[in-house]
């Protein structure tokens, strides 16, 4: 079971993640995107973007690497061999874009018990240089029961 | 700028379909575009040996896939401002003839204060339903 004492911990700010055009074009084939403004600098230019812009759920790529601390953290005791992925969203101020600096924060939102099985739920603020807001996850994992 | 005219939708109304075709393929360009290497996405016998029947595809493959419909609607992925989905249902992807993932997406509603529309999309595979609650919200 999660400790449902690890709700409201929040976790070390993650280190900065700089998003490559290529790493936007990558994962934008890899999620069958035929927006040009995923794929084509001069489309998203002339959408009014600085760069090209990201698919909509490129933030999971920042969100992964805020994951590892708090699954390998001995006070929340998450088991990730029982682990499956619940919900997720993602609730953008503004799009991610290709030379983003993307650093992020994670909390336990919330833990919750269902029978045998837990269910934790992550909110992860992803932040540019400026240390302004791009982007929201979140995220609930549910963990089997034994 | 955009060619949809908020004043003319109807709640209900849908706003386009996309049939995706799920390979092995899919799932390894997936795994290396995202970092998520659980062998549960390509390996038969690590799959069989923790329960599965077999291969699924990354719930977030099957989440970002079925965005595309609104993405392609609006025209442009900058605009979806909110977009959440639950996984209900794992979509096994057969090692020979792949998966096919149905997604349907309808106006759900439209919220003309703040420019808004939210699309419900509808997600199967194999007549089931893998995603619940899927909505994506764009901001015109």
């Amino acid at each position: 079971m999660v400790n449902p004492n690890v709700q409201g911990k929040k976790y070390p700010e993650t280190a900065p993640y700089l998003v490559g055009r290529e790493k936007v074009r990558e994962f934008a084939n890899a999620v069958f995107s035929t927006n040009p403004i995923n794929h084509d600098l001069f489309a998203a230019q002339a959408a009014g973007y600085p760069d090209l812009v990201a698919p909509p759920t490129f933030a999971v790529l920042i969100q992964e690497r805020s994951l590892p601390a708090v699954l390998s953290d001995p006070e929340a005791d998450i088991d990730f061999s029982r682990v499956v992925h619940g919900d997720q969203r993602f609730i953008h101020k503004r799009p991610i874009v290709a030379w983003d600096e993307l650093t992020s924060i994670l909390e336990v939102e919330s833990v919750k018990s269902l029978g045998a099985h837990s269910m934790i739920t992550f909110k992860t603020e992803i932040m540019d240089r400026n240390k302004n807001l791009v982007c929201t996850a979140i995220s609930t994992l549910v963990v089997r029961g034994e | 700028m955009t060619h949809i005219n908020i004043s003319a939708l109807e709640v209900g109304q849908e706003i386009g379909s996309h049939t995706f075709h799920f390979t092995r393929d899919s799932l390894v360009r997936y795994a290396g575009a995202s970092g998520d290497f659980n062998p549960i996405h390509y390996r038969d016998d690590f799959a069989q040996s923790v329960g599965l029947d077999g291969v699924l595809a990354h719930g977030m493959l099957t989440m970002g896939a079925a965005v595309q419909v609104a993405v392609n609607w609006v025209g442009d992925a900058g605009k979806v401002i909110d977009y959440g989905v639950r996984f209900t249902k794992p979509v096994f992807v057969d090692a020979t003839n792949g998966a096919a993932v149905l997604v349907i997406g309808k106006v759900g509603a439209i919220d003309l204060e703040n420019n808004t529309i939210r699309i419900d999309l509808s997600a199967s595979s194999a007549d089931l339903a893998v995603l619940g609650k899927a909505q994506a919200v764009i901001k015109l």
